[in-house]
C-alpha cells in the first residue's frame, strides 16, 4: 500500500498531466520529497525556502488540513490519502473582492492621476 | 412570542434545535454525544450573513464612513449581497453588485426585490472578467464605500458579539462549535468568545472542497487568504468534497426535516466525524454547528434529487457554498 496524492489542475505540469499520483513516507515532509525524486521541482512549489508550507497552498490528510496535525511534521500511514489545494476563500468573489479594494484604495490614493486619465481621453 | 421595533431588530436571536436522530448513539452506559443546530436561515433574509452585514453597515455609520444616500459596492452575487441590500434599503443607501452575467436567475430576482442595482460583467470572463468590472467601477466611483467582508473586522465581531453569547446561553454545555470556512467571519468571531468563556472548547472549520473547475486555472501565487482569518482561533479544519456535502444536506431534511444549502451539508459532515470521534473516545460532546441558509435558493441546481453521481455533476463548476 502507498500514499495517494491529489494533484490540483495547475501542478500537473509536474506530474505528467496525472491528476493521482503515489507516494511513501511517515510524514508529509518525507511524502513530498519523495515525491520530488520522481516529480522534480514539485515540493519547491509547494514548501518555502524557509521549510514552511507555502501560505496560499492548503494539503489535506484524509479532508483534515495539515496545518492543524503538525504541518510538514503531520504523521501518514500507508492508505491515507492527501489533497493538495491552492487556497481560495468563500468562492471566486473572495479573489474579486480583494482585488476590486486594492484597486479601490489605489485609485482613492491616486484620484488626481484617474482624473488627469479621464479628461485625456 | 417576540415582538421587535423593525426587520432589523430582529436579526439574529436564532434557536438552537437539538438534531436526537442525527445524533450518533452511544454504548450504554457512555457520556452522551449530541448534536445541535443553529437555525441561521431564521435570519431576516434567510442567512447567516444579516448579522455581518448589519454590523458592518453600522460601523461604517459609525465611523463616518456612510452617511445618508451613500452608495454600497460589493462584487457579490451571493447571501452577503442579499443582506446588505436589505439593510440598504432599510438604512437608507444604494447597493450596486457587481457580478457575472451567468449567476442564477433565483440570485438576480432576489437582489433585485431588494432594491440592489446589478453591474453585470461578461459571462466569458468568468470571475477573472468580475474582477476587471469591479476594479474599473470602484476607479471611477472612489466615493462609493466597499465594505468588504474578507477584510472588515465587523464582519468578525458580529458573531464575536451575537452569534457567540447565544450559543453559550442557549448551551452551556457545549464542546465544539463547528461552521463553514469562507470569510471566516463566523468562526472568528464566535470561536474567539468562545474559546475565552469555555475551557477545551473544539472550533471546527468545514471548508468546502468544490470541483476542480473552479481552481483549475489559478496560479498558486494568486491564492488567496482572508485578512480576517487567524490560525490560531481554529482547532481544525476539514475539507469537505461536494459528494459529501450533497448527501449530508439531504440526509438532514430526510433525517430531521432541515432544509438547508449545501454549505450546511459540509458543516454537518465535520460535525458528525468529530461527534463520532468522540463516542469512540468515549467523550461527552455537544457539538453546535451552523445552518448557514435554507435550501430554496439552489433548487434550480437539481441536486436535491437523483444519484448522488447526478447531483455532483450538477454542482461541478459551481460555488456551491
Amino acid at each position: 500500500m502507498a500514499i495517494e496524492v491529489r494533484i490540483p489542475t495547475i501542478l500537473r505540469s509536474y506530474t505528467g498531466g496525472a491528476k493521482v499520483v503515489e507516494g511513501a513516507g511517515d510524514t508529509l515532509g518525507d511524502l513530498l520529497t519523495d515525491l520530488d525524486s520522481r516529480h522534480a521541482g514539485l515540493k519547491a512549489r509547494l514548501v518555502t525556502d524557509a521549510g514552511a508550507l507555502h501560505r496560499f497552498v492548503n494539503v489535506y490528510v484524509n479532508d483534515e488540513d495539515v496545518r492543524f496535525l503538525g504541518a510538514l511534521d503531520a504523521k501518514l500511514n500507508d492508505g491515507d490519502s492527501v489533497t493538495i489545494l491552492p487556497a481560495v476563500a468563500g468562492g471566486a468573489f473572495g479573489f474579486a473582492a480583494a482585488a476590486a479594494l486594492s484597486q479601490h484604495r489605489a485609485s482613492v490614493a491616486g484620484r488626481v492621476a484617474h482624473d488627469a486619465a479621464v479628461a485625456a481621453h | 412570542m417576540a415582538r421587535y421595533d423593525s426587520l432589523l431588530d430582529a436579526c439574529g436571536g436564532t434557536p438552537l434545535v437539538g438534531l436526537p436522530r442525527l445524533s450518533p448513539t452511544v454504548p450504554e452506559g457512555a457520556p452522551p454525544v449530541r448534536l445541535w443546530a443553529k437555525l441561521e436561515d431564521r435570519n431576516p433574509t434567510g442567512s447567516i450573513k444579516d448579522r455581518a452585514a448589519l454590523f458592518m453597515v453600522r460601523a461604517a455609520e459609525q465611523a463616518g464612513r456612510l452617511r445618508p444616500g451613500d452608495t454600497i459596492l460589493e462584487p457579490t452575487s451571493g447571501n452577503t449581497g442579499i443582506s446588505l441590500a436589505m439593510v440598504a434599503k432599510l438604512r437608507g443607501y444604494r447597493l450596486v453588485c457587481v457580478m457575472p452575467e451567468n449567476v442564477s436567475t433565483e440570485r438576480v430576482q432576489l437582489l433585485r426585490m431588494y432594491g440592489a442595482e446589478i453591474i453585470f460583467s461578461p459571462a466569458a470572463g468568468g470571475s477573472n472578467q468580475a474582477v476587471a468590472t469591479a476594479k474599473q467601477i470602484a476607479a471611477e466611483h472612489p466615493d462609493w464605500v466597499m465594505l468588504f467582508q474578507y477584510g472588515n473586522e465587523a464582519n468578525a465581531r458580529a458573531h464575536y458579539e451575537t452569534t457567540g453569547p447565544e450559543l453559550l446561553h442557549d448551551l452551556p454545555t457545549i464542546t465544539h462549535f463547528v461552521a463553514g470556512l469562507g470569510t471566516t467571519g463566523t468562526l472568528m468571531g464566535t470561536g474567539r468568545y468562545l474559546r475565552e468563556k469555555v475551557d477545551g472548547i473544539q472550533v471546527v472549520a468545514a471548508e468546502p472542497r468544490y470541483g476542480e473547475l473552479v481552481y483549475g486555472l489559478r496560479n498558486i501565487d494568486e491564492g488567496y487568504v482572508p485578512e480576517l482569518y487567524d490560525a490560531t482561533v481554529l482547532s481544525r479544519r476539514f475539507s469537505v468534497g461536494t459528494r459529501d456535502a450533497v448527501l449530508r444536506t439531504r440526509q438532514l431534511v430526510e433525517v430531521e426535516g432541515i432544509f438547508a444549502g449545501f454549505s450546511t451539508g459540509a458543516i454537518l459532515h465535520a460535525a458528525l466525524a468529530v461527534a463520532h470521534e468522540a463516542v469512540r473516545d468515549g467523550r461527552r460532546a455537544d457539538v453546535a454547528f451552523v445552518i448557514a441558509d435554507g435550501g430554496w435558493k439552489y433548487l434550480s441546481t437539481g441536486a436535491y434529487g437523483g444519484t448522488l453521481a447526478d447531483a455532483e455533476n450538477a454542482l461541478e463548476g459551481q460555488l456551491w457554498a
